[in-house]
């Protein structure tokens, strides 16, 4: 299947010297939910910015459903939407007229019947004709999330999209994403909540320093780089590991109380019976145990750092 | 040619003008019916008539002129820098517009503002003074050309601006004292030859002068050059902006 964004040895080096982008190749598929994770800085807005047409690329390609985004700069343009990591909007304007304005703007007819749709998928229909300075942070990214699905796009850019918004208006925002992907629409989302794109993305891709150092598809990496722990509770303090239990590499924390043990779960053998007859051969007894899988930010935090 | 982003921009900033109808309209409305108490009525009984018009007759075209020339200026670098300043910019800058569909949005609307506040002006002046126009169509041609040209001035302006002192600097600083000096309420020939010679050096006096023409079918200048400035000075403002949306000036990084 032709991925539906196409990104080859796309560079960016700003006036001042700054390499944001060194030679990037990246496809997203049509459909996907794609993650793009990186601290900040590393170039993830920069990318974004490339693609919609808002930063100039210094060099390479960046194909948008087969069309070159300089040259068919309004076949590319019209397909996507974007909804920006700040919150910018007109203190002055209305949710329903920005909307009108966002469609008019990417060539559609007007639709009320569209506008009226997206702005109550997005419980803004009560406030549709107040001022957007009156609205809150949440509602303003709501709004600026309804503009760029006022011209129906078929690739929608959500940078940072859950930024400074509580918990509950996350939640109808993941809920909004689904949806979205259910309908066809592309997603490509940046965030710094690797729980979201834990939630949401069906591959995810981290940059830093302005190189895409990974992209997985997200199950996949967990199972790859994901870890298993079992954490064992100890009642009795333990002041060190004996020796006959070396080979198992466990980990006493917690002042002697707790020992974990690392493992693989994809290998055949996972060590956990043998670990448990001879922690009862050395006389090592434990109270309570649990396991635990390593979480995306914690896979990201690891990539992040060895590229140090 | 994307023609829903031409109405979209156009209707909006349009809208604009009408949520702000004391500012856009009440306000230069007023300025000038100031003007006609002042320069019209106080000095305007001691000066009797210039080129055989009537002194308040005479400065109507200028106080026209003056009025398009802010107004152009300041509504169209307004509604540029606006969208730079909260940073809605990048909506238009990511849509599927080129800069002449950009251009006729955003210049067109301020064009369109300034000829509604010139007609409002001279509706406004007839009551205060008897107006005859001799050339309708030039007049109309210099109205709508003079305020293209300022708009896309004020659209460069709007630009190059990185701030709400640099937006209103070029206006007060360069603009109105070469309308005050280009002849908005006195003829050059009033003037000693040295300041005749060096107002030839200042745009604004082919623009009023021409205008005045129109009207009157006097002027300092000759009408085609005035109209050769008025041409020279759109095709600038053109090139000038065509270069901003090429490179990107301030506007992408």
């Amino acid at each position: 299947m032709q991925p539906v964004i196409s990104i080859t040895d796309l560079t960016k080096t700003y006036a001042g010297g700054f390499e944001a982008l060194k030679a990037v190749n990246l496809e997203i598929n049509r459909g996907e939910i794609f993650g793009l994770l990186g601290p900040n800085g590393a170039g993830k807005t920069t990318l974004i910015n490339i693609v919609c047409g808002i930063v100039t690329k210094t060099s390479g390609t960046v194909l948008v459903d087969g069309y070159d985004n300089v040259d068919n700069y309004r076949a590319t343009r019209s397909r996507i939407g974007l909804v920006p990591q700040e919150l910018p909007t007109d203190s002055f304007e209305t949710p329903l007229r920005v909307c009108r304005f966002s469609r008019g703007l990417f060539g559609k007819p007007e639709n009320p019947g569209h506008i009226e749709n997206v702005l109550k998928s997005l419980s803004l229909w009560d406030k549709k004709d107040e001022k957007s300075m009156t609205l809150s942070g949440g509602m303003k990214r709501r709004v600026l999330i309804a503009k760029a699905l006022a011209h129906e796009p078929d690739i929608l850019f959500l940078d940072e999209p859950t930024a400074g918004v509580d918990v509950e208006l996350r939640q109808d925002m993941w809920n909004v994403v689904q949806t979205l992907r259910e309908s066809g629409v592309t997603v490509i989302l940046t965030t710094h909540y690797i729980e979201e794109a834990e939630q949401l993305a069906d591959r995810v891709g981290v940059i830093n320093h302005g190189e895409i150092i990974l992209v997985e598809e997200k199950n996949k990496l967990m199972r790859e780089l994901g870890k298993k722990q079992l954490v064992l509770h100890l009642p009795d303090l333990l002041a060190s590991i004996p020796p006959e239990l070396g080979k198992y590499q466990l980990e006493l924390s917690d002042c002697g109380r707790e020992l974990t043990y690392h493992y693989d779960t994809k290998r055949e053998h996972t060590g956990i019976t043998a670990l448990l007859a001879a922690l009862h051969d050395a006389g090592i007894k434990f109270n309570d145990l649990n396991t635990s899988q390593s979480s995306l930010e914690e896979i990201f935090v690891g990539l992040v750092n060895k590229g140090r | 040619m994307n023609f829903f982003a031409i109405k979209a921009i156009y209707r909006s900033e349009m809208a604009r003008m009408m949520r702000t109808v004391v500012q856009s309209i009440v306000a230069p409305v007023l300025s000038t019916s100031l003007y006609f108490v002042i320069f019209g009525a106080a000095i305007g009984s001691r000066i009797t008539e210039i080129d055989g018009v009537s002194y308040g007759a005479f400065i109507v075209p200028g106080l026209i002129m003056l009025s398009i020339m802010t107004e152009s200026i300041s509504n169209s670098s307004f509604a540029i820098y606006f969208p730079k300043f909260t940073g809605t910019i990048f909506e238009v800058l990511s849509a599927p517009v080129s800069f002449v569909e950009v251009l006729l949005g955003y210049v067109g609307a301020a064009a369109s503002k300034s000829v509604i506040i010139g007609g409002i002006i001279l509706f406004t002046a007839s009551f205060f003074v008897d107006i005859e126009i001799a050339h309708p169509a030039i007049m109309l041609l210099f109205l709508v050309l003079i305020s293209v040209s300022f708009s896309l001035f004020g659209f460069i302006l709007g630009v190059w601006a990185d701030g709400w002192e640099k937006l209103t600097i070029v206006p007060i600083l360069v603009i109105m004292p070469l309308t005050f000096l280009g002849g908005t309420f006195y003829s050059i020939s009033m003037l000693p030859a040295a300041w005749q010679t060096v107002s030839l050096f200042n745009p604004v006096v082919y623009l009023i002068s021409g205008f005045r023409w129109s009207f009157y079918g006097t002027a300092d200048v000759a009408v085609g050059l005035s109209l050769a400035m008025v041409f020279t000075f759109l095709s600038l403002c053109l090139v000038t902006v065509w270069w901003i949306f090429k490179t990107g000036y301030k506007l992408r990084t």
